[in-house]
C-alpha cells in the first residue's frame, strides 16, 4: 500500500473513531472500547476491500458484512455515515427514541446494515447461511463478519465454524477482534478461547494472525484469503480504546460512554492524531 | 375408523416439499440430523443438491437459514418441535423475528404423541414459546392434506412461519378440495349450542366428539384452527356470539396455546366460558402414542366431558 493511500485510510479511521465517540457521548450509553478496536478493521472493509454501493444499499451483487459482535453497533454507524450511507449527524440519534440507530445493528431500518445482530455468536450463522446462499445460487459477492475475542466462547460460533468449513464456503473471511478484554475481565480472567488461531485451524479454516491497526496487514491478509479455498479466520491483534488513551487497554469502556469532560479529552486527542496526518 | 387412511402430518411436510422442488428451485431445505425422522429425507432423496444438513446443531441452523433467507432466496429448516422452538427459541427469536426474514420452520415430533422417546422429545411449550415472537406465524396443520396445502402457502409468505408436524399416523380428515388460507380458522360442523376450536390431531377428534355430542342431543359447532398465530379473531368471536361458550382442545400445553390465544381474543372482544383441553401442565413420558393420548385425555370422550362443563358454564 502506498504512503499517501495509508494515510487516507487511517484518516478516515480516525473519523470513523471521532463518530465513535459522538455517538456515545450523545446516548450517554454504548460500547466505545469494542468499538475503536474493531474501527481499522471496519474502515478498511468498507473503504476499499467490499463491492457496495451506498447509493445502492440492498443491491443483490454487494458483498455482505455482519456485525457479530453487535454491541460495536457505533463503529459500523459511524463507518457506514462516513462512507455515505447516511448523514454522519444521524450518529448523534444513536439509541435514541425514534431514531433508526438501534442499541445493535438492525437491518431493517439502517441503510447498508446487512444483518441484525447483537446477541453474541448468532452473526457468524448468519454470515455462513450469506456465504451459503452465494455457492448455492451461483453469485459471486463474498462476507465478511467480525466476531469478539470474548463473543468466541459462545457454542455457537463453533457449530459455524464447523459447518462453513465442511460446507467449503470459502467466500467468508472471518476477523476476530483480539482485544484480550470482555465485560468481566481479561479473556483469561473469564473463559479464554485461546490459542484462538489453533482453534479455527482445528476446525479446518484458514488462519491468518496480524496487527489489526495496520492497515498493510489488513490488506495483505484480505489478499491472502481471496486465494484460499476455505473459510478465512483473520486473527487481528488489537487494542481495546485504540486512540483515545484512557479507554486503550481498560475494561471498564467496555461498555460505558464517557462524561463531558471526557468527552472533550477524547474529541481532543483524536482530532490532534488527525491533524498531525494533514 | 378401521378403513380410514392414517398419515402422520410429517409424511404431508415431506411430500410437500417435494411436489414444491418440482416446480420451484428457489429455495433450499436444511436439516439437523434428524431428515428420516422429519421427512426432509423426501426432499433429499428427490434434489440432494438442495439439500443442506446442518448436522446436531440447531442454533446454528437457524442462524444459517436466517443469513439465506436475508439474501433474498427461500429456505425451509426442520428439526424435532422441542429443538427447533425450544433449543434454538433465541436463534429463531433475534436471527429470524427481530428482522422479519422469510424462514418456513418445519418442527416435527410435536407434542405427546412423539411417544416412546418420553419427555425430553415431547414438546408441549413449541406454540407458547413461538407465539411470543412478534410477527411469527404459526400454523398447525390437522392432516396430511392440511400439511399439503399449508407448507406451500407457508413458502409464499413474506416472513417467519413456525410449522407444527406430529410423528404419529393420525386420521386424513379432509379431501383434496379442502381449501386451505394461512390465517383462516374453517368451521366443519355446524352447530349453535357450543363450539369446540380445535388444532392438530385433535381436530380428528373433535369431529368425533361431534357425533357423541349429537348422540346426547348437543349441537356442536366444530372449527379447526390450523393458522394459531394470527388468529382468526373474526370466526372465534364469530362463535362466541352464536353459541355462548367455547372449548379449545390441542396436543400442547394449556398455559400459552391455542386456548390461550382464544381466551386473548375473547377476554377482550366477547368473554363467554371457555375450557381448555390440553396438557395440564406436567411433562410426558415414554409409551406408545395412542395409549398416552388416552392417558393425557386427548381424546374425543375428553373434548365430550369439557363441552358439558362449557355448557355447564354458561349462563
Amino acid at each position: 500500500m502506498d504512503t499517501q493511500t495509508k494515510k487516507e485510510l487511517q484518516k478516515i479511521a480516525l473519523k470513523v473513531r471521532l463518530g465513535i465517540i459522538e455517538g456515545v457521548h450523545a446516548a450517554k450509553s454504548g460500547h466505545p472500547g469494542g468499538s475503536l478496536s474493531s474501527a481499522d478493521i471496519l474502515t478498511y472493509l468498507y473503504f476499499k476491500q467490499m463491492n457496495i454501493d451506498p447509493k445502492d444499499p440492498k443491491k443483490a451483487d454487494r458483498d455482505r458484512l455482519v456485525l457479530s459482535k453487535g454491541h460495536a453497533a457505533p463503529a459500523l454507524y459511524s463507518v457506514l455515515a462516513e462512507r455515505g450511507y447516511f448523514e454522519p449527524s444521524e450518529l448523534l440519534n444513536l439509541r435514541h427514541i425514534g431514531s433508526m440507530l438501534q442499541g445493535h445493528p438492525d437491518m431493517k431500518h439502517i441503510p447498508g446494515v446487512d444483518m441484525s445482530s447483537g446477541s453474541l455468536g448468532q452473526g457468524i450463522s448468519a454470515a455462513c447461511g450469506m456465504a451459503l446462499s452465494a455457492k448455492h445460487f451461483g453469485d459471486s459477492f463474498k462476507v465478511y463478519t467480525i466476531l469478539g475475542d470474548g463473543e468466541i466462547e459462545e457454542g455457537q460460533v463453533w457449530e459455524a465454524a464447523m459447518f462453513a468449513a465442511n460446507k467449503g464456503l470459502s467466500n467468508l473471511t472471518a476477523f476476530v477482534d483480539f482485544n484480550n478484554l470482555q465485560i468481566d475481565g481479561t479473556i483469561g480472567e473469564v473463559n479464554s478461547a485461546e490459542p484462538i488461531d489453533k482453534k479455527f485451524e482445528a476446525f479446518n479454516w484458514h488462519t491468518i494472525v496480524i496487527d489489526g491497526h495496520d492497515f498493510d496487514q489488513i490488506e495483505a491478509a484480505l489478499k491472502e484469503a481471496e486465494t484460499i479455498d476455505k473459510p478465512v479466520a483473520i486473527i487481528a491483534k488489537t487494542v481495546k480504546g485504540k486512540g483515545v488513551s484512557y479507554m486503550e487497554n481498560a475494561v471498564n469502556w467496555h461498555g460505558a460512554a464517557p462524561n463531558d469532560e471526557l468527552y472533550e479529552v477524547a474529541m481532543n486527542e483524536l482530532k490532534a492524531q488527525l491533524a498531525s496526518l494533514q | 375408523m378401521s378403513d380410514v387412511k392414517k398419515v402422520a402430518t410429517r409424511e404431508g411436510f415431506g411430500k410437500a416439499l417435494v411436489e414444491l422442488g418440482k416446480v420451484r428451485e428457489d429455495f433450499i431445505v436444511m436439516d439437523a440430523d434428524l431428515a428420516a425422522a422429519t421427512k426432509t429425507e423426501m426432499f433429499k432423496k428427490a434434489f440432494p443438491e438442495r439439500f443442506y444438513d446442518c448436522g446436531i446443531a440447531e442454533q446454528n441452523m437457524m442462524g444459517i437459514a436466517a443469513g439465506i433467507a436475508s439474501t433474498g432466496k427461500k429456505v425451509v429448516v426442520s428439526s424435532f418441535a422441542m429443538f427447533a422452538a425450544g433449543r434454538a427459541f433465541e436463534q429463531v427469536r433475534n436471527s429470524i423475528g427481530y428482522p422479519h426474514l422469510p424462514v418456513v420452520i418445519g418442527a416435527t415430533h410435536a407434542g405427546i404423541s412423539v411417544g416412546e422417546d418420553g419427555a425430553t422429545h415431547q414438546c408441549c411449550e413449541d406454540i407458547a414459546l413461538m407465539r411470543t415472537i412478534p410477527g411469527m406465524t404459526i400454523i398447525n396443520p390437522a392432516d396430511e392434506t392440511e400439511a399439503l396445502k399449508a407448507v406451500a402457502a407457508a413458502l409464499e409468505l413474506d416472513g417467519p412461519v413456525y410449522m407444527r408436524f406430529g410423528r404419529l399416523a393420525v386420521p386424513v380428515v379432509f379431501d383434496d378440495d379442502y381449501k386451505f388460507e394461512v390465517g383462516k380458522g374453517v368451521e366443519l360442523r355446524e352447530g349453535n349450542d357450543v363450539t369446540v376450536i380445535a388444532t392438530g390431531l385433535m381436530v380428528n377428534e373433535a369431529l368425533q366428539a361431534y357425533d357423541l355430542l349429537k348422540a346426547d342431543g348437543i349441537n356442536a359447532r366444530i372449527i379447526n384452527m390450523a393458522t394459531i398465530k394470527p388468529i382468526d379473531r373474526d370466526i372465534v368471536i364469530k362463535a362466541a356470539k352464536e353459541t355462548g361458550a367455547i372449548v379449545t382442545a390441542e396436543e400442547h400445553s394449556v398455559i400459552g396455546g391455542l386456548g390461550s390465544a382464544v381466551s386473548e381474543v375473547l377476554c377482550e372482544e366477547y368473554p363467554v366460558p371457555v375450557v381448555k383441553l390440553g396438557v395440564y401442565d406436567e411433562f410426558g413420558h415414554s409409551g406408545p402414542a395412542d395409549k398416552l393420548l388416552n392417558e393425557f385425555g386427548l381424546r374425543a370422550v375428553n373434548i365430550v366431558e369439557k363441552v358439558k362443563r362449557a355448557i355447564a358454564l354458561k349462563k
